[in-house]
């Protein structure tokens, strides 16, 4: 079997006389509407905006660091700064970033259906994640918070005069919000998929959400319990942590990490999920291995609820408890592996080119894959003895999270960002932003892997000078790196006005989102589609006769 | 460059020359520890140059110009099981490598030195069992063994020493141990890993480790004079311990002759082996697990000793191993000759002498 696939003449492309953007106009149908293709809009304008924020403090970190001392700020002031980076850019950023966003919009286009199942659901999940926001962004401008995003006990509970509460409310109301999300997307992709539609026609983009709304939902109401306990401790003392009372310490830790090691497969699974579609469209390929792909996602989402412990390594667990924890986190890489290798060979025989999204996914197969690795040296445990709380963590979890998960996302906004709205974002400079955003981050976060290997515990806001010239090469990184992230800003906004037209189908991808028009009406589907073909079959699409499907004119 | 500032090339110069890339191996442990953190490397430069090649090299020869036509491939059995079973089995080897380091750091051997550690916001209080205190500094001889017992005062802390590739978690209410064996003098630095509060990053120190001979004069002019143990013992008579723990068949509170390190049977059929964190609980909350034989009336004295004194009163009760010496601190309830200066006022009553370890109200 062999396709030739030909990118269509965008030169006759015209926008569509009526989409979901135009359905109804005014500040209020936006804020009451039902439909996930608005609400996705409206996520990715907030997370947007608490993104720029958490980048500035990013931004605030570097300078500080850029000298030994603490001469920027205060320490206290560096503590509220990387607690508040942690809590915006986790809880407001990463957890809903691809799945609130893009996999809002894209769910129900690709189960073909009309709408996810529970639209005011969706819509009240939107305002809990935004209340949230809005409480963090108050307790940050009233005073921020230096619990760091992990709200360590007894500190957090008896040690701080800060708005410890007010952030652990603001984050109690967005994990609602992802609760939500996750509800609605397992709901309705067992129940709403178009006829022919099986669970293996599927695309990969949906198997990865759905295994993240599974962590989603099992989670995070552990994490919503342990801050309530923190805030309870906190106001009437209750003593469940503090162990003058009798309480443990370490419990806090055990609860506190069964939501947050899965949370970390929340964020990283939906960037998977991504990239699995631009691999394969700009492969003009079927995804290698797609059952494989498909069980990877679903092991990691199950593995992953099983390895908490292995961030309590040197706290005083049992030493052969950490032993089956170290053995279960060896085989929760095993998935990551297979993806990246099965990623690997559909580039094998594909037709290749090499857009701005592919671009952004190759980034993120390297940086993952680094990411990945360096995980397992965390896993080893005589190995995290020496790591963990070090740079070395901070450098492994932003090369899965900045290099792997906003990789992916960016991929996934340029990809899809036709779709969206219509038309093209400028290729030339978003080639050149990718690129830059690549160089940046490896020079800001390449040499904290050796500044932890030499002992920099993290969360410093001052350091022995021997560590400067690693950290200087940091701060220039995230230079770099700021303005690889600047550019999206500005073009992308741009595009909505004098970006060309796109077309209903762009890339010739084979999702069912590509078969309507760009952007999408309100209904999705004039009609339900009838799938009868597998996912990713170029074949099917190449031999599709020129008979668009709706485009009302 | 420096023909257009020769101080800033200086500067330059001098600072590329000063930092540091790699840290000393200054411990029978690092050696291992680099061992394991080259082969994860290798591991890691391996899988990455596979990865780039393949999609290098795919990406030129499969590149649109070239290769038209896709292929369509639907997968491959053997390939998935390949990469499967390959990087598992290099994982579990790491597995295995790491959990037999893991448990080298942890476990230390019975001849070790210990030395008490108590974390607090924000310094170290460094607690040699001869008596020598200090503060945000761990002077130990190089070529021996040493066991650090730590415990937090306040919130959790981490004890990190680099240098030594080791690293444990001070934590509240629990003695944790770590284990480690200097082998080349110098001095290293101390860090608290995890974070505690606004002077987090002030919460270092420096470890110096000397040869035996330098530590043998080194603990000889810094002792305080009283041993942790004799500390202990004026404690525990200051607390009025020996009203009931006073070594006779009679007695309302149980013999400490011998206890450490034995089995103790608790009223409800279960053994408890009385190590540190027993005789530490069985002070602050004596009630929580009664040895049989004995009704819990002993008092709960949560929030009365502080965790120095504490650690006081565990190495007395460690340094029992004879009734003779309990029986002669019974009868004359003052220290003995050990202590450097006479301290004629805890014959007049316990309690009159300022007494290290007893927090006041």
């Amino acid at each position: 079997m062999s396709t030739i696939i030909s990118l269509p003449d965008q030169a006759t492309a015209r926008l569509p006389r009526k989409s979901f953007l135009n359905e109804e106009y005014g500040i209020k149908s936006w804020l009451l509407t039902g439909d996930h293709k608005r609400i996705a809009i409206l996520y990715l304008v907030s997370i947007t905006f608490f993104f720029v924020i958490g980048g500035a403090l990013a931004g605030l970190i570097r300078m500080e660091l850029l000298t030994p001392p603490s001469d920027l700020m205060a320490t206290d002031t560096y503590n509220k700064v990387f607690s508040m980076h942690g809590i915006i850019m986790i809880f407001l950023f990463l957890v809903p970033s691809v799945p609130a966003t893009i996999g809002n919009f894209l769910i129900p286009l690709m189960v073909g259906a009309r709408d996810l199942a529970f639209p005011k659901i969706n819509l009240l999940s939107w305002y809990l994640y935004m209340a949230g926001g809005l409480i963090i962004f108050a307790a940050m401008v009233l005073g921020g918070v230096d619990s760091g995003w992990t709200f360590t006990t007894p500190l957090s509970t008896h040690y701080l005069n800060t708005h410890v509460t007010t952030a652990a409310i603001g984050i109690f109301l967005a994990g609602f919000s992802s609760i939500f999300t996750g509800l609605n997307f397992i709901v309705t992709v067992h129940r709403m998929r178009c006829p022919g539609m099986t669970w293996f026609r599927l695309p990969l983009f949906v198997w990865s959400h759905y295994a993240t709304s599974i962590i989603m939902i099992l989670g995070t109401p552990v994490l919503a319990i342990t801050l309530v306990l923190v805030a309870l401790e906190r106001t009437l003392d209750i003593g469940v942590f503090d162990p003058s009372k009798g309480g443990d310490p370490l419990l806090f830790q055990h609860l506190f990490w069964f939501y947050s090691h899965p949370a970390v497969y929340i964020m990283i699974l939906p960037g998977m999920a991504v990239i699995s579609e631009v691999i394969s469209t700009f492969s003009r390929k079927r995804v290698f291995g797609y059952t494989a792909v498909a069980f990877s996602s679903v092991a990691i989402a199950v593995f992953g609820f099983l390895v908490w412990e292995h961030h309590m390594f040197i706290m005083g667990v049992s030493q052969y408890s950490a032993l089956v924890f170290s053995l279960l986190t060896m085989l929760v890489a095993v998935p990551s592996a297979i993806k990246i290798f099965n990623w690997t060979m559909t580039l094998y025989r594909g037709s290749i080119t090499f857009e701005t999204p592919m671009l952004y996914a190759f980034g993120f197969m390297g940086l993952f894959t680094i990411g990945g690795l360096t995980g397992v040296f965390l896993a080893t445990l005589g190995m995290d003895v020496h790591l963990t709380e070090t740079y070395f963590i901070v450098a492994h979890f932003h090369f899965v999270m900045v290099g792997g998960m906003l990789m992916a996302y960016l991929a996934g906004i340029h990809f899809w960002w036709p779709k969206m709205t219509g038309r093209m974002y400028p290729e030339a400079i978003s080639k050149v932003s990718a690129i830059v955003t690549f160089i940046g981050f490896i020079v800001t976060f390449f040499p904290q892997f050796l500044l932890g290997y030499l002992g920099m515990p993290r969360r410093y806001a001052s350091y022995p000078a021997d560590f400067q010239v690693l950290n200087v090469f940091s701060t220039a990184g995230a230079t770099i790196l700021g303005i690889g992230y600047l550019l999206p800003m500005l073009y992308l906004p741009w595009s909505l006005v004098y970006g060309a037209i796109a077309g209903d189908n762009p890339w010739q991808a084979t999702g069912l989102e590509w078969q309507i028009q760009s952007p999408p009406l309100t209904v999705n589907f004039v009609e339900i589609p009838v799938m009868d073909h597998e996912a990713y079959d170029y074949e099917w699409l190449a031999n599709k006769t020129v008979h668009e499907v709706q485009t009302v004119g | 460059m420096s023909h257009i500032s020769p101080v800033l090339w200086q500067f330059l110069v001098n600072w590329f020359k000063n930092f540091a890339v790699f840290p000393p191996e200054a411990s029978t442990i690092a050696p291992y520890a680099d061992a394991l953190y080259f082969a994860l490397v290798g591991v890691t430069i391996t899988g990455l140059v596979l990865v780039f090649a393949m999609v290098t090299f795919f990406s030129i020869r499969y590149r649109k110009d070239r290769h038209p036509e896709a292929v369509q491939i639907e997968g491959s059995t053997v390939l998935e099981a390949t990469w499967t079973l390959i990087p598992l089995g290099i994982f579990l080897v790491f597995f295995v490598w790491g959990a037999l380091l893991y448990f080298r750091i942890y476990n230390a051997p019975p001849n070790a030195m210990n030395v008490y550690v108590v974390g607090k916001q924000w310094m170290w209080k460094v607690e040699h069992p001869g008596g020598q205190h200090e503060i945000n500094a761990l002077h130990i001889p190089a070529g021996i063994p040493i066991q650090v017992t730590l415990i937090s005062q306040d919130v959790f802390h981490s004890f990190s020493i680099p240098a030594f590739r080791v690293k444990r978690e001070a934590i509240p209410g629990r003695y944790t141990t770590v284990f480690f064996q200097a082998t080349r003098p110098g001095k290293y630095h101390l860090f608290c890993t995890q974070y505690c509060g606004t002077d987090h990053s002030g919460m270092v120190g420096w470890v110096y480790v000397m040869a035996p001979d330098d530590y043998r004069a080194w603990a000889a002019g810094n002792t305080s004079g009283a041993s942790l143990a004799q500390n202990g013992e004026r404690l525990f008579a200051v607390m009025g311990c020996n009203a009931c723990h006073t070594g006779t068949s009679q007695a309302r509170g149980p013999n400490l002759f011998g206890l450490y390190n034995s089995r103790v049977r608790m009223t409800d059929g279960s053994t408890m082996v009385a190590n540190e964190a027993y005789l530490r609980e069985k002070i602050l909350n004596p009630s929580l697990h009664v040895p049989a034989g004995f009704v819990p009336i002993m008092p709960n004295y949560q929030g009365q000793i502080s965790e120095s004194g504490l650690i006081d009163l565990v190495e007395y009760i460690k340094s029992l191993d004879s009734n003779y010496r309990l029986h002669q601190m019974m009868n004359k309830s003052v220290l003995d000759s050990a202590q450097p200066e006479p301290i004629g006022s805890a014959n007049q009553g316990a309690g009159a002498a300022p007494v290290p370890g007893v927090q006041k109200p």
